[in-house]
């Protein structure tokens, strides 16, 4: 393997690692600070023990959150270092404003809150919760708004050898990025949400502290309903933006060869990329493509072969990733429903908890299947139409970046499973009682 | 202009970093000679509690506007310096996780690991960061293409470690001295009497560091060519004098002060005298990275200095109030409370 590709697999690794704990970040940190405001609003007692313990597993998942994301700042530089000089004009900026906007934020205030809660009242407390969750909030912004810069770039112009800004408020309103936004953020407080229900379910189904955990739950039903339902829908849109902007990301998501009018979508195939066609096309569903990717059953789809074979996503990686997600964020739609309905009794529902205690890793497949969408389905380019991935990486050996992915495979998945670990024991042991 | 201005930021924001973080670093350094309780080191951990991570994101920044406002510069030295950068990167990732992870078993073995972890991921920053930043002072050796002819070890020169070693001595007196600040009775005590021995081994290395300067490097240079730029060094040595006083009198939060104000004025000593150079080249004085070579354009500059002069003091107004409600001595009540490391 050459460096391009080490590096490659050095950045999935440090990136796929590191948005296992973003998700529940972003999501654990709302509800946290949504059980906190219900406390301070009606003096539940119940609220304030959610806030803990809720809030608990929020940092136990948070430490490795945090730590790995500095890897991912640093990688640009290290290993992507022709990217960096080329477009760090553009790309340079988003980083530091989200830097200066929302990690100086996040991380002053997680320790204040951390060790705040019987030195303030109990409103401003809750503040602090909220400060964290906003925080995290923005800094998805921008990190997406970077990231759609490199799916669909805009506002630059070629210029001294390298990309430069000309236009700061069209770079910041793309809205490749937007969508993303949106779209991240909803898939994180679906994981945020099923993380609740799971963990409750689990207590429920023991009879343990029932009361308590069908507080949780009901709220974290409802949560997880909002944005289950919005992101079928923002995904839709997001899915015909990148019709637009990539369309051979599309052809590849949906495995589709020859350009056609009235594209159908085939509910089952099998991709043969040596030779250019789907092995296996079942169940098709007429002009649903079409009508999907361009708000017209009539439309025409652009196949794979209009890109010559060199500027081609993998396309079963691809593919897979994009089925796995979509499927599993309608089953989330419907879970989602189910619970909400079921939210009130929700104890006696023992099939509905069942289930639920497994949908817990389910959110995490969904969201990281999302990213190999993005990223694989914009290959080979590292900046869409701009930049080639293979044009991108830094002067470095072989060996250098063998010993570096060497090293995080290990030393993460240490810290991983040290996490995971605590993150089962706490979620295990409940709540604790209130002194 | 704006290349000029966006190099002093530059410049604060590495000397904001060491000044804040550099404490944690210190403390986490003493922490296997100086605790010689559980106890004593929780109120280790819990002196840095609520400051480290805010610390750290300084260092973010920095390579943030590095980035930002320098994209060749940041290109060069990240990919130049790999194998130092991702041992600094993996170090401060073992130190991030012990916060939280230390208390969460009971169990000696268990927290030894974390505190071994801690110690490494404490010690190590600290003298990579001088080892790093003693090279840039020196020159390191890239061609004319930005590429870096050489390895971890080419860094471990004796200038360089030479740098390692002050920055760690700088660091553990003014983790010290903070953990002087955060405590009292015995564990005061010692921090104070340790802070009075990091503080002499301190001055001896900067003697020799100065003169190694004189002799390694052209920082001096820009001091002749700008002589009102005296004042930075002036200020670091003076400061360094002063915190003795302030040391033996016990009066740990001027003496805390006093170190941070030396650390700020050793960082910049460094950075004034590399103007305009961002990353000399010790091959060829043509293949030196500038401020005008690896600047980003005009327009970014600009944007860039705008969020910076809205956002840093908003920054430093939160952080200060942080430190100002949370500076207070950890008694055994702090070590109690429920949510405590």
């Amino acid at each position: 393997m050459d460096v391009v590709m080490l590096s490659r697999l050095q950045f999935a690794a440090a990136s796929m690692f590191h948005f296992l704990f973003v998700p529940l970040t972003l999501g654990l940190s709302v509800l946290t600070a949504i059980y906190e405001t219900m406390y301070v609003r009606s003096g539940d007692k119940d609220y304030k023990r959610a806030a803990k313990f809720w809030g608990k597993l929020f940092l136990i998942n948070f430490a490795l959150g945090v730590v790995t994301g500095i890897t991912l700042e640093f990688q640009f530089g290290t290993n992507w270092s022709a990217y960096s000089k080329y477009v760090g004009d553009i790309f340079g900026p988003l980083l530091a404003i989200e830097a200066t906007l929302a990690f100086y934020l996040e991380s002053t205030f997680i320790g204040v809150w951390i060790f705040t809660w019987d030195r303030v009242k109990p409103k401003t407390h809750a503040l602090f919760i909220w400060l964290v969750a906003i925080a995290s909030n923005i800094s998805a912004l921008w990190i997406l708004i970077a990231n759609g810069w490199m799916q669909r770039p805009v506002g630059y112009v070629l210029r001294n050898g390298r990309a430069e800004l000309e236009n700061f408020i069209a770079v910041i309103t793309n809205k490749f990025g937007i969508y993303e936004f949106f779209h991240t953020v909803s898939g994180a407080y679906i994981l945020g949400g099923f993380f609740v229900m799971g963990i409750s379910a689990w207590h429920l189904l023991r009879r343990n502290e029932i009361r308590f955990f069908k507080k949780s739950f009901r709220l974290a039903a409802t949560f997880t309903l909002i944005f289950a339902l919005f992101e079928i829908f923002n995904g839709h849109l997001h899915g015909s933006e990148v019709a637009e902007a990539q369309p051979a990301k599309l052809a590849a998501m949906e495995s589709l060869w020859v350009t056609e009018q009235s594209a159908p979508m085939y509910l089952f195939a099998i991709p043969d990329e040596e030779n250019e066609k789907n092995s296996v096309e079942l169940l098709p569903i007429p002009g649903m493509l079409s009508l999907l990717a361009h708000h017209s059953p009539d439309a025409v789809v652009k196949g794979l072969k209009e890109f010559p074979k060199e500027e081609r996503p993998p396309v079963v990686l691809t593919f897979i990733s994009f089925r796995i997600m979509v499927g599993l964020g309608f089953l989330f739609g419907l879970i989602a429903i189910l619970a909400w309905i079921k939210r009130n009794r929700i104890e006696n529902a023992q099939g509905l908890l069942k289930i639920l205690v497994y949908m817990i890793p389910l959110p995490y497949i969904a969201i990281e299947t999302g990213w190999m969408v993005a990223e694989v389905g914009r290959q080979p380019w590292i900046v869409y139409g701009l930049m080639k991935t293979r044009d991108a990486a830094s002067v470095l050996t072989t060996s250098q970046v063998w010993i570096s992915l060497t090293a995080f495979v290990v030393f993460y998945s240490f810290l991983g499973l040290i996490d995971f670990y605590l993150l089962a024991k706490y979620a295990r042991k409940g709540p604790e009682a209130i002194k | 202009m704006l290349e000029t201005i966006w190099f002093m930021l530059w410049g604060v924001l590495w000397a904001a970093y060491f000044m804040l973080d550099g404490f944690d670093l210190g403390i986490g350094t003493l922490m296997p000679f100086l605790a010689r309780s559980d106890e004593d080191k929780r109120y280790m951990y819990n002196a840095m509690g609520p400051f480290w991570d805010g610390n750290e994101v300084w260092l973010i920044t920095a390579g943030g506007a590095t980035f930002a406002a320098f994209p060749t510069a940041y290109a060069i030295m990240f990919n130049g310096l790999y194998s130092a950068l991702l041992l600094l990167l993996f170090s401060l990732i073992a130190r991030g996780v012990t916060f939280e992870f230390r208390n969460k078993v009971e169990g000696d073995g268990w927290r030894s690991l974390w505190d071994i972890f801690h110690f490494l991921g404490s010690f190590l920053p600290a003298l990579l960061l001088g080892v790093a930043f003693a090279n840039i002072f020196a020159g390191i050796p890239i061609d004319k293409d930005g590429i870096f002819h050489g390895g971890l070890f080419t860094l471990l020169n004796p200038y360089g470690i030479l740098g390692g070693i002050l920055f760690v001595l700088m660091f553990l007196t003014h983790g010290a001295l903070w953990l002087a600040v955060k405590t009292q009775g015995d564990l005061h005590a010692r921090a104070i009497e340790t802070a009075k021995k990091t503080w002499a081994a301190q001055v001896i290395v900067a003697v020799i560091f100065l003169g190694a300067t004189w002799i390694k490097t052209d920082l001096f240079d820009n001091y002749f060519k700008y002589p009102y730029l005296i004042i930075i060094p002036l200020l670091g040595v003076g400061a360094l004098i002063i915190m003795r006083t302030f040391i033996k009198s016990g009066t740990e939060v001027r003496a805390w002060i006093t170190s941070s104000i030396h650390i700020v004025g050793v960082a910049l000593f460094g950075v004034a005298g590399l103007y305009p150079r961002l990353l000399p080249s010790s091959m060829n004085p043509d293949y030196n990275v500038t401020i005008w070579n690896a600047a980003s354009s005009q327009l970014t500059l600009k944007i860039m200095l705008g969020v910076a002069l809205v956002m840093v003091p908003i920054v430093i107004a939160y952080q200060t109030w942080v430190y100002l409600f949370l500076g207070h001595k950890l008694s055994k009540n702090d070590l109690e409370y429920e949510e405590a490391y």
